[in-house]
Protein backbone atom coordinates (compact mmCIF):
# COMPACT_ATOMS: atom_id res chain seq x y z
CA UNK A 1 0.00 0.00 0.00
CA UNK A 2 2.63 2.37 1.07
CA UNK A 3 4.79 1.63 -1.79
CA UNK A 4 1.98 2.33 -4.17
CA UNK A 5 1.22 5.92 -3.07
CA UNK A 6 4.63 6.66 -3.04
CA UNK A 7 4.90 5.28 -6.85
CA UNK A 8 1.48 7.69 -7.17
CA UNK A 9 3.13 10.52 -6.11
CA UNK A 10 6.57 10.03 -7.95
CA UNK A 11 4.39 9.99 -10.90
CA UNK A 12 2.09 12.49 -10.13
CA UNK A 13 5.44 14.85 -9.55
CA UNK A 14 7.17 13.40 -13.07
CA UNK A 15 3.56 14.74 -14.98
CA UNK A 16 4.03 18.16 -13.22
CA UNK A 17 7.45 18.84 -14.33
CA UNK A 18 6.91 17.79 -17.93
CA UNK A 19 3.56 19.82 -18.25
CA UNK A 20 5.20 22.73 -16.30
CA UNK A 21 7.71 22.21 -18.89
CA UNK A 22 5.70 22.51 -21.86
CA UNK A 23 4.09 24.97 -20.39
CA UNK A 24 7.28 26.73 -20.68
CA UNK A 25 7.87 25.52 -23.80
CA UNK A 26 4.07 26.46 -24.80
CA UNK A 27 4.86 29.67 -23.78
CA UNK A 28 7.99 30.46 -25.73
CA UNK A 29 6.25 28.89 -28.72
CA UNK A 30 3.79 31.31 -28.78
CA UNK A 31 5.97 34.31 -28.28
CA UNK A 32 8.59 33.09 -30.96
CA UNK A 33 5.52 32.72 -33.78
CA UNK A 34 4.22 36.38 -33.02
CA UNK A 35 8.22 37.59 -32.90
CA UNK A 36 7.87 36.08 -36.40
CA UNK A 37 5.20 37.82 -37.83
CA UNK A 38 6.70 41.23 -35.99
CA UNK A 39 9.69 40.81 -37.54
CA UNK A 40 8.11 40.72 -41.06
CA UNK A 41 6.31 43.50 -40.82
CA UNK A 42 8.57 45.83 -39.03
CA UNK A 43 12.51 44.88 -39.19
CA UNK A 44 12.84 41.85 -42.48
CA UNK A 45 12.84 45.35 -44.75
CA UNK A 46 16.53 46.18 -43.38
CA UNK A 47 17.54 43.52 -41.75
CA UNK A 48 16.83 40.48 -44.35
CA UNK A 49 14.74 37.74 -43.73
CA UNK A 50 17.58 35.62 -42.57
CA UNK A 51 19.19 38.14 -40.28
CA UNK A 52 21.93 38.86 -42.82
CA UNK A 53 21.54 42.91 -42.92
CA UNK A 54 22.08 44.18 -46.46
CA UNK A 55 25.90 44.35 -47.53
CA UNK A 56 27.77 47.63 -45.42
CA UNK A 57 24.41 49.63 -44.74
CA UNK A 58 22.63 47.46 -42.37
CA UNK A 59 23.66 45.43 -39.84
CA UNK A 60 22.89 41.63 -39.50
CA UNK A 61 21.57 39.79 -36.65
CA UNK A 62 23.53 36.87 -36.82
CA UNK A 63 26.01 37.87 -33.58
CA UNK A 64 25.52 36.04 -31.09
CA UNK A 65 28.24 37.49 -28.77
CA UNK A 66 27.15 40.72 -29.41
CA UNK A 67 22.95 39.98 -28.51
CA UNK A 68 24.46 38.16 -25.36
CA UNK A 69 26.58 40.92 -24.26
CA UNK A 70 23.75 43.53 -24.65
CA UNK A 71 20.89 41.02 -23.79
CA UNK A 72 19.47 43.65 -21.48
CA UNK A 73 19.72 46.74 -23.84
CA UNK A 74 18.16 45.33 -26.73
CA UNK A 75 14.91 46.67 -25.62
CA UNK A 76 16.50 49.85 -25.45
CA UNK A 77 17.59 49.94 -28.78
CA UNK A 78 13.69 49.00 -30.18
CA UNK A 79 12.44 51.74 -27.69
CA UNK A 80 14.65 54.60 -28.78
CA UNK A 81 16.54 53.64 -32.03
CA UNK A 82 19.88 53.73 -32.54
CA UNK A 83 21.82 57.22 -32.94
CA UNK A 84 25.53 56.29 -32.60
CA UNK A 85 27.65 53.60 -34.52
CA UNK A 86 27.71 50.15 -33.85
CA UNK A 87 30.32 47.32 -34.11
CA UNK A 88 28.89 43.99 -35.40
CA UNK A 89 30.79 41.12 -36.03
CA UNK A 90 33.74 43.53 -36.35
CA UNK A 91 32.50 45.58 -38.82
CA UNK A 92 31.56 49.30 -37.80
CA UNK A 93 27.97 50.25 -39.46
CA UNK A 94 27.59 54.26 -38.94
CA UNK A 95 24.01 54.43 -40.12
CA UNK A 96 21.20 55.49 -37.97
CA UNK A 97 18.01 53.30 -36.70
CA UNK A 98 14.80 55.07 -36.30
CA UNK A 99 12.72 53.87 -33.20
CA UNK A 100 10.54 50.35 -33.88
CA UNK A 101 7.83 51.78 -32.34
CA UNK A 102 6.41 49.03 -31.13
CA UNK A 103 4.05 47.50 -27.74
CA UNK A 104 5.62 46.28 -25.05
CA UNK A 105 4.52 42.63 -25.98
CA UNK A 106 5.71 43.23 -29.45
CA UNK A 107 9.09 44.25 -28.14
CA UNK A 108 9.20 40.80 -26.40
CA UNK A 109 8.15 38.64 -29.08
CA UNK A 110 10.19 40.30 -31.67
CA UNK A 111 13.08 39.94 -29.09
CA UNK A 112 12.25 36.15 -28.71
CA UNK A 113 12.69 35.70 -32.10
CA UNK A 114 15.38 37.47 -32.53
CA UNK A 115 17.51 36.33 -30.34
CA UNK A 116 16.26 32.23 -31.62
CA UNK A 117 16.85 32.30 -34.69
CA UNK A 118 19.29 33.14 -37.12
CA UNK A 119 22.21 31.12 -35.29
CA UNK A 120 21.05 32.60 -31.71
CA UNK A 121 19.98 30.57 -29.17
CA UNK A 122 18.96 32.89 -25.45
CA UNK A 123 15.65 31.65 -24.92
CA UNK A 124 12.29 33.13 -23.70
CA UNK A 125 12.30 37.30 -23.46
CA UNK A 126 8.79 37.87 -22.27
CA UNK A 127 6.81 40.97 -21.06
CA UNK A 128 8.15 41.44 -18.03
CA UNK A 129 11.63 41.07 -18.81
CA UNK A 130 11.14 43.31 -21.42
CA UNK A 131 9.11 46.22 -19.07
CA UNK A 132 12.15 45.67 -16.52
CA UNK A 133 14.87 46.17 -19.35
CA UNK A 134 13.13 49.47 -20.56
CA UNK A 135 13.36 50.89 -16.99
CA UNK A 136 17.35 50.62 -17.41
CA UNK A 137 17.60 52.20 -20.72
CA UNK A 138 19.65 55.53 -20.99
CA UNK B 1 9.20 -0.96 -78.02
CA UNK B 2 11.98 0.71 -78.46
CA UNK B 3 10.64 2.26 -81.35
CA UNK B 4 7.48 3.76 -78.84
CA UNK B 5 9.84 5.31 -76.62
CA UNK B 6 11.60 7.20 -79.30
CA UNK B 7 8.29 8.17 -80.74
CA UNK B 8 7.34 9.92 -77.40
CA UNK B 9 10.31 11.04 -76.66
CA UNK B 10 10.07 12.82 -79.91
CA UNK B 11 6.69 13.98 -78.97
CA UNK B 12 7.72 15.55 -75.82
CA UNK B 13 10.47 17.60 -77.66
CA UNK B 14 8.09 18.88 -79.98
CA UNK B 15 5.58 19.57 -77.69
CA UNK B 16 8.04 21.49 -75.54
CA UNK B 17 9.80 23.16 -78.49
CA UNK B 18 6.82 24.43 -79.53
CA UNK B 19 6.25 26.34 -75.69
CA UNK B 20 9.35 27.87 -75.99
CA UNK B 21 8.26 29.19 -79.20
CA UNK B 22 4.82 30.97 -77.20
CA UNK B 23 5.30 34.41 -78.33
CA UNK B 24 7.56 36.41 -74.91
CA UNK B 25 8.21 39.76 -76.19
CA UNK B 26 7.16 42.30 -73.96
CA UNK B 27 4.44 45.08 -73.80
CA UNK B 28 5.45 48.55 -74.48
CA UNK B 29 3.38 50.33 -72.00
CA UNK B 30 2.15 54.13 -71.26
CA UNK B 31 0.53 56.80 -73.39
CA UNK B 32 0.65 56.03 -77.29
CA UNK B 33 -0.99 58.39 -79.95
CA UNK B 34 -2.01 57.59 -83.61
CA UNK B 35 0.10 59.90 -85.63
CA UNK B 36 -1.00 60.24 -89.50
CA UNK B 37 1.35 61.21 -91.86
CA UNK B 38 1.30 61.30 -95.90
CA UNK B 39 3.99 59.11 -97.19
CA UNK B 40 4.43 59.40 -101.06
CA UNK B 41 1.15 60.55 -101.30
CA UNK B 42 -0.96 58.00 -99.28
CA UNK B 43 -2.25 58.71 -95.49
CA UNK B 44 -0.22 56.32 -93.25
CA UNK B 45 -1.22 55.99 -89.72
CA UNK B 46 1.27 55.07 -87.48
CA UNK B 47 1.72 54.80 -83.59
CA UNK B 48 4.01 56.84 -81.72
CA UNK B 49 4.78 55.42 -78.20
CA UNK B 50 5.56 56.87 -75.19
CA UNK B 51 9.33 57.63 -74.42
CA UNK B 52 11.13 58.80 -71.41
CA UNK B 53 11.87 62.50 -71.86
CA UNK B 54 15.36 64.56 -71.63
CA UNK B 55 16.83 64.93 -68.09
CA UNK B 56 19.96 66.35 -66.55
CA UNK B 57 21.28 64.66 -62.64
CA UNK B 58 24.43 64.63 -61.74
CA UNK B 59 25.79 61.28 -60.17
CA UNK B 60 27.45 59.55 -56.87
CA UNK B 61 30.87 60.75 -58.86
CA UNK B 62 29.60 64.20 -59.30
CA UNK B 63 29.83 63.59 -63.13
CA UNK B 64 26.46 64.91 -65.00
CA UNK B 65 24.41 62.73 -66.62
CA UNK B 66 21.47 63.34 -68.92
CA UNK B 67 19.30 60.77 -70.82
CA UNK B 68 21.94 60.87 -73.64
CA UNK B 69 24.08 58.60 -71.54
CA UNK B 70 21.65 56.01 -71.71
CA UNK B 71 21.16 56.10 -75.40
CA UNK B 72 21.61 52.70 -76.67
CA UNK B 73 21.32 51.13 -73.27
CA UNK B 74 18.80 48.78 -71.38
CA UNK B 75 17.97 49.85 -68.20
CA UNK B 76 16.29 49.39 -65.32
CA UNK B 77 14.80 52.82 -63.37
CA UNK B 78 13.66 53.41 -59.56
CA UNK B 79 13.00 56.73 -57.12
CA UNK B 80 14.21 56.13 -53.54
CA UNK B 81 16.38 58.01 -51.13
CA UNK B 82 18.95 57.38 -48.88
CA UNK B 83 17.55 58.03 -45.77
CA UNK B 84 14.55 56.30 -46.35
CA UNK B 85 13.59 53.63 -43.13
CA UNK B 86 10.38 52.12 -44.89
CA UNK B 87 10.56 50.16 -48.18
CA UNK B 88 14.39 51.85 -49.97
CA UNK B 89 16.09 48.72 -48.09
CA UNK B 90 14.51 45.96 -49.51
CA UNK B 91 14.00 47.23 -52.58
CA UNK B 92 18.00 48.05 -52.97
CA UNK B 93 18.36 44.42 -51.46
CA UNK B 94 16.55 42.86 -54.27
CA UNK B 95 18.36 45.48 -56.77
CA UNK B 96 21.61 44.15 -55.70
CA UNK B 97 20.41 40.92 -57.53
CA UNK B 98 19.97 42.53 -61.11
CA UNK B 99 23.34 44.56 -60.77
CA UNK B 100 24.93 41.46 -59.57
CA UNK B 101 23.24 39.47 -62.27
CA UNK B 102 24.32 42.08 -65.13
CA UNK B 103 27.45 44.53 -64.07
CA UNK B 104 29.37 43.41 -66.55
CA UNK B 105 26.62 43.89 -69.47
CA UNK B 106 28.16 46.85 -71.67
CA UNK B 107 24.32 47.14 -72.67
CA UNK B 108 22.74 47.31 -69.23
CA UNK B 109 22.30 50.01 -66.58
CA UNK B 110 20.20 51.23 -63.38
CA UNK B 111 19.45 54.32 -62.22
CA UNK B 112 17.99 55.41 -59.07
CA UNK B 113 17.04 58.67 -58.64
CA UNK B 114 16.67 60.83 -55.37
CA UNK B 115 13.45 62.31 -54.44
CA UNK B 116 15.34 64.07 -51.89
CA UNK B 117 18.09 65.87 -52.89
CA UNK B 118 18.46 68.21 -50.78
CA UNK B 119 19.91 65.92 -48.44
CA UNK B 120 21.22 63.13 -50.56
CA UNK B 121 24.26 65.18 -52.13
CA UNK B 122 26.94 63.42 -54.11
CA UNK B 123 28.53 62.88 -51.16
CA UNK B 124 25.46 60.56 -49.49
CA UNK B 125 25.56 58.92 -52.36
CA UNK B 126 29.02 58.12 -52.82
CA UNK B 127 28.93 57.05 -49.37
CA UNK B 128 25.62 54.98 -49.58
CA UNK B 129 26.91 53.26 -53.15
CA UNK B 130 29.99 52.42 -51.41
CA UNK B 131 27.93 50.40 -48.55
CA UNK B 132 25.79 49.01 -51.18
CA UNK B 133 29.15 47.78 -52.68
CA UNK B 134 28.60 49.29 -55.65
CA UNK B 135 31.62 50.34 -57.95
CA UNK B 136 32.03 50.73 -61.80
CA UNK B 137 29.26 52.69 -64.04
CA UNK B 138 26.35 50.27 -64.15
CA UNK B 139 24.48 51.71 -60.75
CA UNK B 140 24.28 55.23 -61.04
CA UNK B 141 22.81 57.30 -58.50
CA UNK B 142 21.28 60.83 -59.88
CA UNK B 143 20.16 63.57 -57.62
CA UNK B 144 19.14 66.74 -59.68
CA UNK B 145 16.38 69.88 -59.22
CA UNK B 146 13.23 67.79 -56.89
CA UNK B 147 10.75 69.50 -59.14
CA UNK B 148 12.13 67.64 -62.07
CA UNK B 149 12.58 64.56 -60.68
CA UNK B 150 8.95 64.68 -59.76
CA UNK B 151 7.65 64.99 -63.14
CA UNK B 152 10.06 62.70 -64.74
CA UNK B 153 8.75 60.22 -62.23
CA UNK B 154 5.48 60.78 -63.99
CA UNK B 155 6.85 59.54 -67.30
CA UNK B 156 8.05 56.33 -65.74
CA UNK B 157 4.38 56.12 -64.62
CA UNK B 158 5.77 56.46 -61.06
CA UNK B 159 4.36 58.32 -58.36
CA UNK B 160 6.60 60.24 -55.74
CA UNK B 161 5.60 63.11 -53.57
CA UNK B 162 6.40 64.95 -50.01
CA UNK B 163 4.50 63.51 -47.24
CA UNK B 164 5.31 64.95 -43.72
CA UNK B 165 3.61 62.20 -41.63
CA UNK B 166 5.48 59.34 -43.90
CA UNK B 167 8.36 57.83 -42.36
CA UNK B 168 11.44 59.98 -43.70
CA UNK B 169 8.98 62.72 -44.74
CA UNK B 170 7.82 61.19 -48.55
CA UNK B 171 6.30 58.54 -50.26
CA UNK B 172 7.05 56.64 -52.70
CA UNK B 173 6.38 53.50 -55.25
CA UNK B 174 8.08 50.90 -54.76
CA UNK B 175 8.20 50.18 -58.76
CA UNK B 176 11.44 48.95 -60.76
CA UNK B 177 10.73 50.52 -64.08
CA UNK B 178 12.81 48.30 -67.42
CA UNK B 179 13.50 50.69 -69.79
CA UNK B 180 14.39 49.49 -73.65
CA UNK B 181 17.32 51.03 -75.92
CA UNK B 182 14.46 53.24 -77.92
CA UNK B 183 13.21 54.50 -74.19
CA UNK B 184 10.16 52.84 -74.08
CA UNK B 185 8.58 51.60 -70.91
CA UNK B 186 8.47 47.67 -71.27
CA UNK B 187 7.77 46.63 -67.81
CA UNK B 188 6.99 47.61 -64.41
CA UNK B 189 7.87 45.42 -61.47
CA UNK B 190 7.21 45.44 -57.79
CA UNK B 191 10.83 46.11 -56.30
CA UNK B 192 9.73 45.01 -52.83
CA UNK B 193 8.80 41.24 -53.90
CA UNK B 194 11.82 39.08 -54.37
CA UNK B 195 9.75 37.10 -57.07
CA UNK B 196 9.01 39.94 -59.35
CA UNK B 197 12.34 41.08 -59.77
CA UNK B 198 13.61 37.44 -60.64
CA UNK B 199 10.96 38.09 -63.22
CA UNK B 200 12.09 41.88 -64.02
CA UNK B 201 15.85 39.60 -65.00
CA UNK B 202 14.34 37.04 -66.94
CA UNK B 203 12.80 40.17 -68.79
CA UNK B 204 16.31 42.48 -69.23
CA UNK B 205 17.43 39.33 -70.97
CA UNK B 206 14.54 38.86 -73.38
CA UNK B 207 15.43 42.81 -73.77
CA UNK B 208 18.62 42.18 -74.46
CA UNK B 209 18.11 39.39 -77.30
CA UNK B 210 15.53 41.53 -79.34
CA UNK B 211 16.86 42.63 -82.60
CA UNK B 212 18.14 46.57 -82.50
CA UNK B 213 15.69 48.55 -83.92
CA UNK B 214 16.42 52.16 -85.13
CA UNK B 215 16.92 54.73 -82.26
CA UNK B 216 13.90 56.12 -80.77
CA UNK B 217 11.21 58.02 -83.21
Amino acid sequence: MKALIVIGLFLMGITAMISCQSEQQMDFNRYYSAGATVYQTHCQNCHGDKGQGLAALMPPLTDTLFLKAYKNELVCILQNGLKKGIVIHGKTFDGQMPPAKLSLMEMAQVLTYVTNSFGNKQGLVNHDDVAKDLKGCK
Amino acid sequence: MKVRILILAGLAIAISACKSNTNNALPILGNRTPVTKTVNGKAVTDTVYQTIPDFKDINQYGDSISSKNLNGKIYVADFFFTSCPSICPGMHRNMLNVYNQFKNATDFKIVSYSIDPKYDSVAVLKKYADKLGISGQTWWFLQGKKEATYKLAESYLTHVAEYDAAPGGHIHDGYFILVDKQKHIRGAYDGTQPDQVTKLIADVKILQAEPDQSIAQ
